[in-house]
């Protein structure tokens, strides 16, 4: 009875100090203000994203130090990569990522990797969406790759943001069903600009992300072809005047097998000890219950799946892999000096 | 009819106290942005961006445009009292605002500055208050091949007005541009140049480019000269702005021309910088005292402020109606519109008349508010110049080198900016001009892109640029104003030539005569 007892008291006091000592853990917090590194361009979508959660930090006042945001987009945001991989053992700095987190260092050649940072959320999967002008023939994304097929090669042009990322990467996806034919791919410096040259007919398809694209959709003046998820988006209420997010089919049930999204990531820099990556995630899933958050969601027609810790590692792995199989087969790796 | 109902309503929205004070908060923070170099426009608002959040997304917008309107008055400042442009589209008036400030006429140069702003803004808004929807489609024509041969159309016209030796206006054009394509080139989205250096990643940046040529080259030229700036003895005269204005009367037609080119540009929308060298150049080229030109002329500074500030309020039509910014200001007000969930495009002026209205509204008080603060202010930043220069230039020189830290916050920039200071003092006494280094740098990896990209989609073929009547006749023109000097020798040779065949005619006729005699 007493050895018992015993051993209870024991047992309570030791959860006691574990307790003690988690909530010590939860309490790291920045000593300084937060350096919040985008590495691309003022105005893009991780540029957009980025100011909104210093947005939210500063109206809900939910962090002590302020956050001060920086673009460092050079070298396709290797500058930025770089800038956080130097900082080892700086704990106030983070940094959003975008999916030139695998393909620049591909494509260039500079050095660094995710494993060089420290991983922190995933806060979401921006999707993609083929575009046609809403005056061309294609009503689906099989009529048009058919037509792409019959045509010339290189005669039909896609548009696109960058060079060796993320849209071209669909785009020579999207060639293996129109062999032998391809796409002339044209890259433009951003998305906003690559939706206004497909309204003006000078490509002929994109594959904007939804925020990109939408205002002229609603205008009339683009045609969404088909998503690149594995399911349909789940917001229902009507952009235009009779269709939703959701009523655009598939890429794969329109019978082009093609499947892609972009991570919308928040790292931070190498070496930072459990405690200050426990802060950033709970900061982070403060900043996604806020309603500002939740607007912008929907307006992008982002996919929310939201993760952290290993499972958040897990999915870094194999996304990495399938970036080097995708960036080898469009022949697109630096070559090695 | 219905358009000036919805402008009144967007005035008595902009006039409700609280937005009047954010107008004039806005304003003098712009001023101050401005003036400041590194500190651009587009990273001011940047900055201020986030504390409108809680704001309604009209007020947000007057107050960060107030910002915009300000940075652009503001630019002028520096450029004229010390020859350092704090944004890119004031590089042009430093090559006659200096001058003019360097003899003592630095209040002048201001006054003329800050009007021909205010004037290039105000005929920019009236155009987009009556002709927003028709021009907006506009826009939509320019492909690739359109917009390099808007900045061909730069260029050329750089070339052909250049005075002195055109082989070294080429020359150093070419260092622009090999400058210009240091980093990631966009076309195959591998680096160049770089080296291995991760510095270079980012290539040169234009700002830390133009503070060493321009200002820190002129602090060592001063240094040189021992200290001496004539500006110093300049008197402070009160009524300086109205006896400027009657100069500028003078300058009618080169405002006109000026506004015609800063809101083609700004809608096209090829941006605020090259309408102001465009400006500059043909403003050169068609003056009577263009010889004048780069040794002080007034009307040197009307022409590129008066068409930038065209541009840079024009180039807010297709940033709204089509959701592309003309200017990297306008991107970051772009994202802003998104944040506050209001979609930039076709639907805005439809679904948002009240936020349209009241920013366009803002666009004709900001403008009225903001030249009446910085022409107060004239007799006091001219007074600057009072201050010993032994002094002001060490401070300038902290304050040049803190600009250039801030544009990546990256110490490696500083020295940049040094080095380039140096290449800019050697430049400047070799008689290089430093003014188409400069254009090559800010337009040069624009161009190459239009240039690539319209290549990449005619498969290489070089009848893409006339293969319309748009791209076609701004490629003709452009091959006019660059071939200008040759074909004007060709003409005046062919004219002596015509001429004097029948002079020699003449004569033989009258050794005939003679002989006959």
């Amino acid at each position: 009875m007493h050895k018992q007892r015993l051993a209870v008291i024991m047992a309570a006091a030791f959860a006691g100090t574990c307790a003690v000592s988690s909530a010590n853990a939860a309490e790291w917090e920045p000593t300084r203000p937060v350096t919040f590194i985008i590495p691309a361009g003022a105005g893009g979508g991780a540029d957009q994203m980025a100011r909104l959660i210093q947005g939210i930090v500063t109206k809900h006042n939910l962090m002590k130090q302020p956050m001060v945001v920086v673009n460092k987009a050079g070298g396709a945001g290797a500058e930025g990569f770089l800038d956080v991989k130097g900082s080892a053992g700086d704990p106030n700095k983070i940094v959003i990522t975008l999916s030139n987190l695998f393909t620049t260092p591909l494509a260039t050649g500079v050095p660094f990797n995710w494993k060089d940072l420290t991983p922190v959320s995933m806060m979401a999967l921006d999707q993609f969406v083929l575009w046609v002008n809403a005056e061309a023939p294609y009503k689906t994304a099989k009529e048009y790759i058919e037509a792409v097929k019959a045509g010339d090669d290189k005669k039909f042009k896609m548009g696109g943001t960058g060079s060796k990322q993320e849209d071209q990467i669909i785009t020579v996806a999207l060639e293996s069903l129109t062999a032998p034919k391809k796409f002339t791919y044209v890259p433009y410096k951003g998305g906003g600009e690559v939706a206004t040259q497909l309204v003006g007919k000078h490509v002929d398809s994109t594959v904007n992300n939804p925020i990109e694209a939408v205002s002229q959709w609603r205008g009339g003046n683009l045609r969404p072809l088909c998503i690149f998820d594995a399911k349909r988006s789940t917001y229902t209420d009507k952009v235009t005047a009779d269709m939703a997010w959701s009523d655009i089919p598939t890429c794969k049930e329109s019978g082009v097998d093609t499947e892609y999204q972009m991570l919308r990531g928040i790292f931070t820099t190498p070496g930072a000890t459990p405690e200050q990556v426990a802060f950033y995630v709970g900061l982070l899933k403060k900043i996604a219950e806020a309603p500002e958050w939740k607007k912008f969601m929907a307006d992008g027609a982002f996919n929310q799946t939201s993760m952290s810790g290993d499972e958040f590692k897990k999915w870094l792995e194999a996304a990495e892999t399938r970036h080097v199989g995708l960036m080898k087969e469009a022949g697109f790796l630096a070559a090695k000096n | 009819m219905e358009d000036i109902f919805s402008l009144l309503h967007g005035f008595s929205v902009v006039l409700t106290p609280y937005n009047f004070v954010l107008m004039v908060v806005g304003i003098v923070l712009g001023v101050i942005i401005g003036v400041l170099p590194g500190l651009g426009g587009a990273n001011g608002v940047a900055i201020l961006l986030p504390l409108t959040f809680s704001m309604s997304p009209t007020s947000a917008i007057i107050m960060l445009s107030c910002i915009y309107w300000g940075a652009l008055f503001g630019g002028a400042i520096t450029s004229i009292l010390f020859n350092i442009p704090g944004e890119p589209w004031s590089v042009a008036t430093t090559f006659d605002g200096h001058p003019l400030a360097q003899k003592g006429h630095a209040d002048e140069a201001l006054t003329a500055a800050f009007t021909s702003s205010f004037i290039g803004a105000l005929v920019a808004v009236i155009m987009i208050t009556f002709l927003a929807p028709i021009i907006a489609r506009f826009a939509l024509q320019f492909g690739p091949a359109e917009f390099f041969a808007v900045f061909f159309l730069t260029f050329a016209s750089f070339i052909g007005a250049s005075r002195g030796s055109p082989f070294k206006v080429v020359a150093s054009m070419c260092l622009g541009f090999a400058l210009a394509a240091v980093g990631l080139d966009s076309m195959t989205g591998s680096l160049r140049l770089t080296y291995g250096s991760e510095h270079l990643l980012a290539g040169f940046d234009f700002l830390i480019a133009v503070i060493g040529l321009f200002g820190i080259a002129e602090m060592l030229s001063t240094v040189e000269g021992g200290l001496q700036f004539r500006g110093t003895h300049a008197t402070i005269r009160l009524n300086v702005v109205l006896e400027t204005w009657k100069k500028l009367l003078r300058y009618w037609f080169t405002s006109i021309r000026s506004c015609v080119i800063g809101c083609w540009m700004g809608i096209t929308p090829g941006g605020a910088t090259p309408a102001s060298f465009m400006s500059y150049a043909l403003a050169k080229r068609f003056s009577k005292r263009g010889d004048n030109f780069g040794k002080g002329e007034l009307e040197g500074v009307v022409a590129p402020e008066t068409a930038a500030h065209a541009a840079g309020t024009s180039a807010l039509l297709p940033m709204l109606t089509l959701g592309i910014p003309g200017s990297p200001t306008a991107a970051v007000l772009l994202g802003g519109l998104m944040i506050w969930g209001l979609q930039p495009g076709p639907m805005l002026f439809v679904e948002q008349k009240e936020f349209v209205w009241g920013l366009i509204a803002s666009m004709y008080l900001g403008n009225i508010v903001g030249l009446a603060i910085v022409l107060t202010c004239v007799p006091l930043f001219a007074a600057i110049l009072r201050v010993p220069f032994s002094i002001i230039v060490p401070v300038i020189l902290v304050i040049c080198s803190v600009g250039a830290y801030t544009v990546n916050n990256n110490m490696f920039d500083v020295w940049m900016m040094l080095v380039f200071g140096v290449v800019g003092y050697v430049l400047q006494k070799l008689n290089y001009p430093l003014a188409p280094l400069v254009l090559a740098i800010v337009l040069g990896d624009k161009a190459e892109e239009g240039f690539r990209q319209a290549l990449l989609g005619s498969q290489g073929g070089l009848s893409i640029f006339w293969s319309n009547w748009l791209v076609g006749s701004i490629m003709t023109l452009g091959m006019l104003l660059l071939f200008w000097p040759t074909i004007g020798w060709g003409i005046s040779k062919l004219r002596s030539t015509l001429g004097g065949t029948p002079a020699v005619a003449n004569a033989q006729s009258n050794e005939k005569a003679q002989t006959s005699h």
